[in-house]
């Protein structure tokens, strides 16, 4: 008797199983297509717009063509800036409650309302701040900033209360059985020892925030020139990329993708540096 | 022994997580209708070793294997040999039982009969039936076979493993230290069914507990760091042991 | 001997006390402003829109007029326009998605899974405004020609393939979210199917099944609540966004059937006249546009972080 043998069935059976494996194989080339396509088309269309003058004039009228987005890449800088400048500490310090202090009722309402706000879409933060600052005080980077921070908030502390609750509990008892008092422990010993997650926590929150345009569409508005203070509507890399894709005018569409260009850029680096500080710090955790 | 019928022929089995050799080079043979047990202090490689033997050990990802194991004149690992056909008539019986989540108890028994086709509910009841009867569960579970297979005790699911096993009516029957989450009431069910199983199937089982491959086992092998240190009669090995380290293993020197 | 240092500084037992105090006390105002700013957000919202709501009536969501001269706004075609693009996409990115993860946890070996999954991590973390500008310029183009072409001549006498061909629309807003959520579903099938414990697997292998029989047993069905949450969050996520869809949808008001008709959604309407409202009903019918968008991501996040957790509660617990 051969154990061996198969039947028909079994014959359809395997290829049928070989079959589904190709179509799974399949179905992750088509996933890779959009990366391969968008990747493409951005470095196609917008690296002959790129040279110094696209990082520090001005947009051109549309007749002249030429000039470059350095107002828009100046404003993105200054409102992330000023987010985050609001935002970390904000976020970091509502991560460290709900990680360090888990027996508070607060913290778990906390924890409920960060989760909520995750789902808030990015648009409706946008008109949150339109009502809270935009109507009294007009458009303005201050405005655009605090929109991103609301953004932003949620993700640091998110990420900080997932990296602080790795560290094991005997790591904290230890320091408090030395007589240090717990935010030394925290200040201390907690963050120093998770310094480099954190870091990776908020560099991804700062790339995150610095490609969203909905809420800073009727918050900081757009500016055609540097704007001269924090009160003024400024502009930022992507509304301008937002305008100037819909102005109908070949000059400006080629700058729009110039700016994708250096936006995807930006957040393909990002991405790198993470990796390779979780690379190095899970090296030094191994050693 | 001599006089038995080999079923299972294992020759230079050699087996690798990505580059590092865990089973070093081992020769046995199983004959048919008997209980072999493995011992071994943990990380000797006998699980691996039974992985092995349905061809389970090349699941695990950078894993490869080596050498032929012969079932019945046929070599599993021929190119052409293929891991599903083997695992039909090899079955296996995990450490931890793990009846298919969401699945009843007839499910469970019936899902290896489905995959051969059989569609027709009266013989998929008698399969799954006489499967259940074999494995001494049935009296238990007759009148609850729609109930999921995890809401079972633990040692009652560990039977409804062997009874899904028996469905596909394997000619051996491996077990991977199928005792050790069990208490030593459901232990002892086991061993008996193992006792009874073994008239019409050959069964390899790895076990941490002497006593319990002294009890049920008709021969044992003592590996050590990968390698074949002794394959005995049972009475013999746990009595006469001829190697000084089986001798040592076994009088609790290591372990 | 010297002390040491730390022993040197050591504050007096109150010190302690007041140090921790004002540490906890400050943690604790910073969490008070997350509530404030939550709450801020909702009530705000929700008092801006009470001027339209209390105009128009439930009539609101149910009226596809949306008319800013004659001031007679309703929310449906939006409503309608969110859903149905969301929903198409869902259609596209879910078996890709799904067919991603078994690849890259089954299948892929470790050289070929690990630039896979960089692709689709660096695809989720492209900026919304770029699959935007990608959409508007490079994918309706093809959309229009030769896929609505073909479909419009071999397919008209389906509802859904009937009207011009303009490439910017429904079709376009659908493929272009579906590209988006991929990353989002297949990473969370990637962790649901990862927490699957191998002996799950091996005991189907083990009865002597095939690996498609295996991955549909063991992994599909085994995992189908985890599918489930992140298809929800999938879902979640297209309903939310804006930019991209803003820009290749066409952004006009429409209940149509048809595919290749321009449409609208509650996202897009509110990124195209939010700025420029020129009345304040409009305005307030535009907020309550977005409190409606803000509840139903709401509803639809949360039921899926729930569906995910209990899932790999599910199996951590053995």
């Amino acid at each position: 008797m051969n154990y061996l043998s198969p039947t028909p069935r079994d014959f359809y059976r395997k290829y049928f199983s070989h079959f589904m494996m190709g179509i799974l194989a399949l179905l992750s080339c088509i996933a890779l297509v959009p990366f391969i396509a968008i990747s493409f088309f951005i470095i196609q269309k917008g690296w002959d717009g790129l040279s110094l003058g696209f990082f520090t004039e001005i947009p051109a009228p549309p007749a002249e063509g030429g000039g470059g987005m350095g107002n828009a890449l100046l404003g993105s800088a200054v409102i992330v800036g000023m987010a985050s400048l609001l935002g970390i500490p904000w976020g970091m310090g509502a991560g460290i409650f709900m990680s360090e202090y888990p027996g508070q009722k607060l913290g778990r309402i906390l924890r409920f309302t960060i989760d909520l706000l995750t789902t808030v879409p990015s648009i409706v933060v946008g008109i949150f701040i339109y009502h809270l600052v935009v109507i009294h005080y007009g458009f303005s980077a201050f405005a655009g900033a605090l929109a991103l921070c609301v953004i932003m908030l949620p993700i640091v502390a998110k990420s900080t209360e997932e990296i602080l609750r790795l560290v094991p509990q005997h790591i904290r008892e230890a320091g408090l059985a030395l007589g240090l008092p717990r935010w030394r422990v925290i200040i201390n010993i907690l963050i120093p020892g998770t310094y480099s997650m954190l870091i990776t926590g908020v560099i991804l929150a700062i790339a995150r925030i610095a490609g969203e345009t909905a809420p800073l569409l009727f918050t900081s508005l757009g500016n055609q020139f540097y704007a001269q203070n924090l009160s003024e509507p400024t502009s930022t890399l992507p509304v301008q990329i937002y305008e100037f894709a819909k102005s109908g005018f070949k000059e400006l569409e080629s700058l729009a993708w110039s700016g994708a260009l250096v936006l995807i850029v930006f957040v393909f680096l990002v991405n790198l540096t993470v990796r390779s500080i979780l690379f190095l710090y899970k090296r030094r955790m191994e050693k | 022994m001599k006089t038995d019928t080999v079923l299972l022929q294992i020759k230079n089995l050699k087996a690798y997580f990505s580059s590092t050799l865990v089973l070093k080079d081992i020769s046995l043979d199983v004959s048919t209708n008997k209980v072999v047990a493995l011992i071994g202090p943990s990380g000797c490689g006998k699980s691996t070793f039974i992985r092995c033997l349905n061809r389970m050990h090349e699941e695990t990802p950078e894993a490869h294997v080596q050498g032929e194991v012969i079932l019945n004149k046929q070599n599993i690992y021929a190119p052409s040999a293929d891991p599903v056909l083997i695992r039909r008539k090899v079955g296996m019986v995990f450490q931890k039982p793990n009846p298919f989540p969401g699945m009843s108890i007839f499910d469970n028994v019936a899902l290896g009969l489905r995959l051969l086709g059989i569609r027709k509910r009266s013989v998929l009841e008698e399969k799954v039936h006489s499967s259940l009867v074999q494995a001494a569960l049935w009296n238990e579970v007759k009148n609850i076979l729609k109930r999921p297979g995890t809401s079972l005790s633990g040692g009652q699911q560990q039977r409804l493993c062997i009874a899904r096993t028996l469905a596909t009516t394997p000619s051996v029957i491996l077990m991977d230290e199928p005792t050790s989450a069990l208490d030593p009431v459901s232990t002892m069910r086991i061993e008996e069914l193992i006792r009874h199983l073994v008239q019409t199937v050959t069964v390899v089982i790895v076990t941490h507990n002497m006593q319990q491959a002294s009890r049920i086992s008709d021969n044992t092998a003592f590996l050590l760091n990968g390698e074949l240190v002794e394959y005995e009669k049972t009475s013999r090995l746990f009595t006469n042991p001829s190697d000084p380290r089986t001798e040592q293993y076994i009088t609790g020197r290591f372990g | 001997m010297p002390l040491p240092k730390l022993f040197n500084s050591y504050p007096k037992i109150k010190e302690i006390h007041i140090s921790d105090r004002l540490f906890f006390h400050i943690l604790q105002i910073l969490a008070l402003l997350v509530l404030a700013a939550f709450a801020a957000l909702v009530l705000l919202i929700f008092l801006e829109s009470i001027p339209a709501l209390k105009k128009f009536g439930v009539s609101f969501f149910f009226n596809p007029e949306w008319d800013s001269w004659k001031e007679d706004f309703g929310a449906l075609a939006m409503v309608w326009g969110t859903f149905i693009s969301s929903i198409l996409a869902l259609l596209i990115a879910v078996p890709i998605s799904i067919g991603v993860a078994l690849f890259l946890n089954e299948l892929a070996p470790v050289w070929l899974a690990k630039p896979l999954n960089f692709c689709l991590e660096m695809l989720a973390a492209i900026p919304s405004i770029v699959y935007g500008l990608w959409g508007l310029f490079v994918l309706a183009p093809i959309i229009r020609s030769p896929i609505q072409e073909f479909l419009g001549k071999y397919f008209s006498f389906l509802p859904f393939f009937k009207g011009p061909q303009y490439g910017i629309g429904m079709m376009s807003a659908a493929v272009v979210l579906a590209i988006m959520i991929i990353p989002t579903i297949s990473s969370i099938c990637k962790e649901v199917f990862r927490s699957i414990p191998s002996s799950h697997k091996e005991a189907v292998l083990g009865i002597g099944a095939t690996k498609w029989e295996m991955l549909k047993t063991a992994v599909l069905t085994g995992g189908r609540a985890g599918i489930i949450g992140a298809c929800i969050m999938g879902l979640g996520r297209a309903l939310g966004e804006t930019m991209a869809v803003t820009m290749v949808i066409g952004n006009k008001p429409s209940l149509s059937l048809s595919l290749f008709e321009p449409a609208q959604t509650m996202a897009s309407i509110l990124a195209n006249q939010y700025a420029e409202a020129d009345s304040a009903l409009h305005l307030s019918s535009l907020t309550a546009v977005a409190l409606a968008l803000f509840i139903i991501s709401l509803i639809v996040n949360s039921s899926s972080f729930i569906l995910v957790w209990n899932t790999q509660k599910k199996f951590s617990r053995g």
